[in-house]
Protein backbone atom coordinates (compact mmCIF):
# COMPACT_ATOMS: atom_id res chain seq x y z
CA UNK A 1 0.00 0.00 0.00
CA UNK A 2 1.18 3.87 -1.16
CA UNK A 3 1.81 6.13 1.82
CA UNK A 4 0.57 8.71 -0.70
CA UNK A 5 -2.47 10.73 0.16
CA UNK A 6 -5.04 10.19 -1.84
CA UNK A 7 -4.68 13.99 -3.34
CA UNK A 8 -0.80 13.04 -4.10
CA UNK A 9 -1.42 10.11 -6.35
CA UNK A 10 -4.06 12.34 -8.61
CA UNK A 11 -2.09 15.51 -8.65
CA UNK A 12 -1.03 16.34 -12.24
CA UNK A 13 -2.97 12.98 -13.65
CA UNK A 14 -4.86 15.22 -15.59
CA UNK A 15 -6.38 14.28 -19.02
CA UNK A 16 -4.10 16.06 -20.93
CA UNK A 17 -3.25 18.27 -18.66
CA UNK A 18 -4.56 21.13 -20.53
CA UNK A 19 -8.48 20.79 -19.13
CA UNK A 20 -10.87 22.07 -21.03
CA UNK A 21 -9.20 24.48 -23.53
CA UNK A 22 -9.13 23.18 -26.47
CA UNK A 23 -13.00 22.39 -26.12
CA UNK A 24 -13.56 26.63 -25.16
CA UNK A 25 -11.02 27.62 -28.20
CA UNK A 26 -13.02 25.63 -30.64
CA UNK A 27 -16.32 27.40 -29.09
CA UNK A 28 -14.70 30.67 -28.93
CA UNK A 29 -13.54 30.46 -32.63
CA UNK A 30 -15.98 29.41 -34.00
CA UNK A 31 -18.31 32.15 -33.00
CA UNK A 32 -15.76 34.24 -34.25
CA UNK A 33 -15.90 32.35 -37.65
CA UNK A 34 -19.60 32.71 -37.57
CA UNK A 35 -19.56 36.79 -37.61
CA UNK A 36 -15.78 37.17 -39.63
CA UNK A 37 -17.09 34.34 -42.09
CA UNK A 38 -20.77 36.45 -42.46
CA UNK A 39 -18.74 39.43 -43.31
CA UNK A 40 -16.82 37.64 -46.12
CA UNK A 41 -19.43 36.40 -47.98
CA UNK A 42 -21.27 39.46 -47.52
CA UNK A 43 -17.72 41.49 -48.58
CA UNK A 44 -17.70 38.80 -51.82
CA UNK A 45 -21.12 39.33 -52.63
CA UNK A 46 -20.48 43.42 -52.57
CA UNK A 47 -17.22 43.39 -54.79
CA UNK A 48 -17.80 44.73 -58.52
CA UNK A 49 -15.42 41.96 -59.81
CA UNK A 50 -12.75 39.60 -58.62
CA UNK A 51 -10.16 41.66 -61.12
CA UNK A 52 -7.08 42.16 -59.87
CA UNK A 53 -7.79 45.96 -59.23
CA UNK A 54 -10.67 45.57 -57.58
CA UNK A 55 -9.43 42.91 -55.00
CA UNK A 56 -6.13 44.85 -54.35
CA UNK A 57 -8.52 48.36 -53.90
CA UNK A 58 -10.61 45.48 -51.31
CA UNK A 59 -7.63 44.85 -49.57
CA UNK A 60 -6.27 47.88 -49.82
CA UNK A 61 -9.00 49.33 -47.45
CA UNK A 62 -7.31 49.15 -43.50
CA UNK A 63 -10.32 47.41 -42.00
CA UNK A 64 -11.10 44.98 -44.86
CA UNK A 65 -7.30 44.23 -44.31
CA UNK A 66 -7.36 43.85 -40.43
CA UNK A 67 -10.49 41.78 -40.48
CA UNK A 68 -9.40 39.56 -43.43
CA UNK A 69 -6.29 39.05 -41.46
CA UNK A 70 -8.34 38.33 -38.22
CA UNK A 71 -10.48 35.45 -40.70
CA UNK A 72 -7.67 33.71 -41.75
CA UNK A 73 -5.73 33.80 -38.35
CA UNK A 74 -9.12 32.29 -36.93
CA UNK A 75 -9.62 29.84 -40.15
CA UNK A 76 -6.18 28.77 -39.47
CA UNK A 77 -6.49 28.31 -35.67
CA UNK A 78 -10.29 26.83 -35.70
CA UNK A 79 -8.81 24.73 -38.80
CA UNK A 80 -5.89 22.90 -36.42
CA UNK A 81 -8.05 22.37 -33.42
CA UNK A 82 -10.50 20.38 -36.07
CA UNK A 83 -7.97 18.83 -37.82
CA UNK A 84 -6.22 17.76 -34.52
CA UNK A 85 -9.21 15.43 -33.36
CA UNK A 86 -9.40 14.07 -36.62
CA UNK A 87 -5.87 13.01 -36.44
CA UNK A 88 -6.21 11.58 -32.88
CA UNK A 89 -9.29 9.65 -34.04
CA UNK A 90 -8.32 7.65 -36.94
CA UNK A 91 -4.45 7.76 -36.63
CA UNK A 92 -3.14 5.33 -33.80
CA UNK A 93 0.42 4.28 -34.62
CA UNK A 94 2.31 6.35 -31.97
CA UNK A 95 4.94 7.47 -34.44
CA UNK A 96 2.86 8.39 -37.35
CA UNK A 97 0.40 10.24 -34.77
CA UNK A 98 2.82 12.07 -33.68
CA UNK A 99 4.76 12.94 -37.23
CA UNK A 100 1.61 14.10 -38.52
CA UNK A 101 0.28 16.28 -35.61
CA UNK A 102 3.49 18.07 -36.06
CA UNK A 103 3.16 18.52 -39.96
CA UNK A 104 -0.83 19.80 -39.52
CA UNK A 105 0.75 22.32 -36.61
CA UNK A 106 3.61 23.39 -39.01
CA UNK A 107 1.22 23.27 -42.22
CA UNK A 108 -1.50 25.93 -40.27
CA UNK A 109 1.05 27.87 -38.61
CA UNK A 110 2.37 28.44 -42.60
CA UNK A 111 -0.65 28.77 -44.23
CA UNK A 112 -1.76 31.62 -41.12
CA UNK A 113 1.18 33.60 -41.92
CA UNK A 114 1.40 33.85 -45.26
CA UNK A 115 -2.23 34.68 -45.46
CA UNK A 116 -1.32 37.57 -43.54
CA UNK A 117 2.01 38.27 -44.75
CA UNK A 118 0.19 38.55 -48.46
CA UNK A 119 -2.57 40.61 -46.42
CA UNK A 120 0.11 43.35 -45.49
CA UNK A 121 2.10 43.41 -48.89
CA UNK A 122 -0.95 44.05 -50.64
CA UNK A 123 -2.27 46.80 -48.13
CA UNK A 124 0.98 48.50 -47.89
CA UNK A 125 1.77 48.45 -51.22
CA UNK A 126 -1.38 49.94 -52.60
CA UNK B 1 -9.40 -1.73 -32.67
CA UNK B 2 -7.26 -4.68 -34.07
CA UNK B 3 -9.45 -7.31 -32.44
CA UNK B 4 -10.31 -8.82 -35.32
CA UNK B 5 -13.23 -11.67 -35.67
CA UNK B 6 -15.13 -9.74 -32.16
CA UNK B 7 -18.81 -8.17 -33.46
CA UNK B 8 -18.43 -4.77 -34.43
CA UNK B 9 -20.99 -1.68 -33.16
CA UNK B 10 -22.55 -0.27 -34.67
CA UNK B 11 -23.18 -2.08 -38.04
CA UNK B 12 -22.78 0.38 -40.33
CA UNK B 13 -23.32 -1.65 -43.78
CA UNK B 14 -26.80 -2.72 -42.03
CA UNK B 15 -28.07 0.89 -40.70
CA UNK B 16 -30.53 2.63 -42.14
CA UNK B 17 -28.75 6.40 -41.70
CA UNK B 18 -30.28 8.32 -39.44
CA UNK B 19 -30.41 12.38 -40.33
CA UNK B 20 -28.23 13.20 -37.60
CA UNK B 21 -25.74 10.54 -38.60
CA UNK B 22 -25.22 12.10 -42.01
CA UNK B 23 -24.99 15.47 -40.54
CA UNK B 24 -22.45 14.42 -37.78
CA UNK B 25 -20.71 12.65 -40.71
CA UNK B 26 -21.03 15.73 -42.99
CA UNK B 27 -19.61 18.16 -40.34
CA UNK B 28 -16.24 16.36 -39.93
CA UNK B 29 -15.88 15.86 -43.98
CA UNK B 30 -17.04 19.65 -45.01
CA UNK B 31 -14.63 20.84 -41.72
CA UNK B 32 -11.64 18.63 -43.46
CA UNK B 33 -12.70 20.19 -46.92
CA UNK B 34 -12.37 24.02 -45.81
CA UNK B 35 -9.32 23.01 -44.24
CA UNK B 36 -7.87 22.08 -48.02
CA UNK B 37 -9.77 25.03 -49.45
CA UNK B 38 -7.89 27.36 -46.63
CA UNK B 39 -4.31 26.48 -48.46
CA UNK B 40 -6.21 28.28 -51.59
CA UNK B 41 -7.52 31.12 -49.67
CA UNK B 42 -3.82 31.81 -48.65
CA UNK B 43 -2.57 30.24 -52.02
CA UNK B 44 -4.82 33.18 -53.60
CA UNK B 45 -3.77 36.09 -51.11
CA UNK B 46 -0.55 35.28 -51.70
CA UNK B 47 -0.82 35.05 -55.44
CA UNK B 48 -2.61 38.66 -55.18
CA UNK B 49 0.27 39.91 -53.37
CA UNK B 50 2.78 38.66 -56.11
CA UNK B 51 1.46 40.92 -58.69
CA UNK B 52 -1.52 40.92 -61.68
CA UNK B 53 0.18 38.31 -63.75
CA UNK B 54 0.57 35.56 -61.19
CA UNK B 55 -3.13 36.70 -60.00
CA UNK B 56 -4.39 35.79 -63.71
CA UNK B 57 -2.55 32.60 -63.95
CA UNK B 58 -3.94 31.70 -60.18
CA UNK B 59 -7.82 32.56 -61.02
CA UNK B 60 -8.08 31.79 -64.11
CA UNK B 61 -6.98 27.88 -63.00
CA UNK B 62 -10.14 28.32 -60.39
CA UNK B 63 -12.53 29.77 -63.35
CA UNK B 64 -12.15 26.21 -65.07
CA UNK B 65 -15.03 23.98 -64.69
CA UNK B 66 -13.35 21.80 -62.67
CA UNK B 67 -11.90 25.37 -60.54
CA UNK B 68 -15.72 26.29 -60.24
CA UNK B 69 -16.91 22.94 -59.16
CA UNK B 70 -14.53 23.11 -55.96
CA UNK B 71 -15.71 26.84 -55.33
CA UNK B 72 -19.36 25.64 -55.21
CA UNK B 73 -18.21 23.01 -53.20
CA UNK B 74 -16.52 24.99 -50.54
CA UNK B 75 -19.21 27.70 -50.65
CA UNK B 76 -21.79 24.58 -49.84
CA UNK B 77 -18.76 23.10 -46.89
CA UNK B 78 -18.90 26.60 -45.54
CA UNK B 79 -22.62 27.81 -45.14
CA UNK B 80 -23.66 23.83 -43.99
CA UNK B 81 -20.42 23.74 -41.76
CA UNK B 82 -21.51 27.25 -40.37
CA UNK B 83 -25.20 26.57 -40.01
CA UNK B 84 -24.37 23.15 -38.17
CA UNK B 85 -21.58 24.63 -35.95
CA UNK B 86 -24.68 26.84 -34.46
CA UNK B 87 -26.54 23.77 -34.18
CA UNK B 88 -23.74 22.35 -32.01
CA UNK B 89 -23.44 26.08 -30.26
CA UNK B 90 -27.41 25.50 -28.96
CA UNK B 91 -26.65 21.60 -27.81
CA UNK B 92 -23.42 23.13 -25.54
CA UNK B 93 -26.58 24.92 -23.59
CA UNK B 94 -27.80 21.77 -22.98
CA UNK B 95 -31.35 22.40 -25.82
CA UNK B 96 -32.52 20.41 -28.56
CA UNK B 97 -31.02 16.88 -27.95
CA UNK B 98 -34.66 15.75 -27.85
CA UNK B 99 -34.89 12.95 -30.90
CA UNK B 100 -37.57 14.90 -32.99
CA UNK B 101 -35.85 18.39 -32.23
CA UNK B 102 -32.82 16.80 -33.69
CA UNK B 103 -34.04 15.51 -36.86
CA UNK B 104 -36.01 18.83 -37.27
CA UNK B 105 -33.12 20.83 -36.76
CA UNK B 106 -30.99 18.57 -38.76
CA UNK B 107 -33.52 19.06 -41.84
CA UNK B 108 -33.01 23.15 -41.34
CA UNK B 109 -29.32 22.95 -41.37
CA UNK B 110 -29.41 20.65 -44.60
CA UNK B 111 -32.36 23.38 -46.15
CA UNK B 112 -30.58 26.16 -45.37
CA UNK B 113 -27.06 25.43 -46.57
CA UNK B 114 -28.28 24.58 -50.27
CA UNK B 115 -30.54 27.57 -50.44
CA UNK B 116 -27.63 30.04 -49.06
CA UNK B 117 -25.22 28.07 -51.67
CA UNK B 118 -28.06 28.67 -54.19
CA UNK B 119 -28.07 32.64 -53.73
CA UNK B 120 -24.86 32.97 -53.26
CA UNK B 121 -23.81 32.05 -56.35
CA UNK B 122 -27.10 33.39 -57.85
CA UNK B 123 -26.04 36.67 -56.96
CA UNK B 124 -22.65 36.24 -57.17
CA UNK B 125 -23.11 35.69 -61.11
Amino acid sequence: MSLKTPLGRVLGLGSAKEGTDHWWGQRVSAIALVLLGSWFVYSLLRLDSLTYLDVIRFIGMPLNAVLLSLLSLTLAYHSYLGVQVVIEDYVHAPGTKVVSLLLSRFAHIFVAIAAVYAILVIGIGS
Amino acid sequence: MSNSGRPLSPHLSIYRWPITMVLSILHRATGVAMSVGLVVLAAWLMQTAAGPEAYLRFTSTLSTFVGMLFLVGWSFAFFFHAANGVRHLVWDTGRGFDKRDADRSAWIVVGFAAIATAVFWWVAA
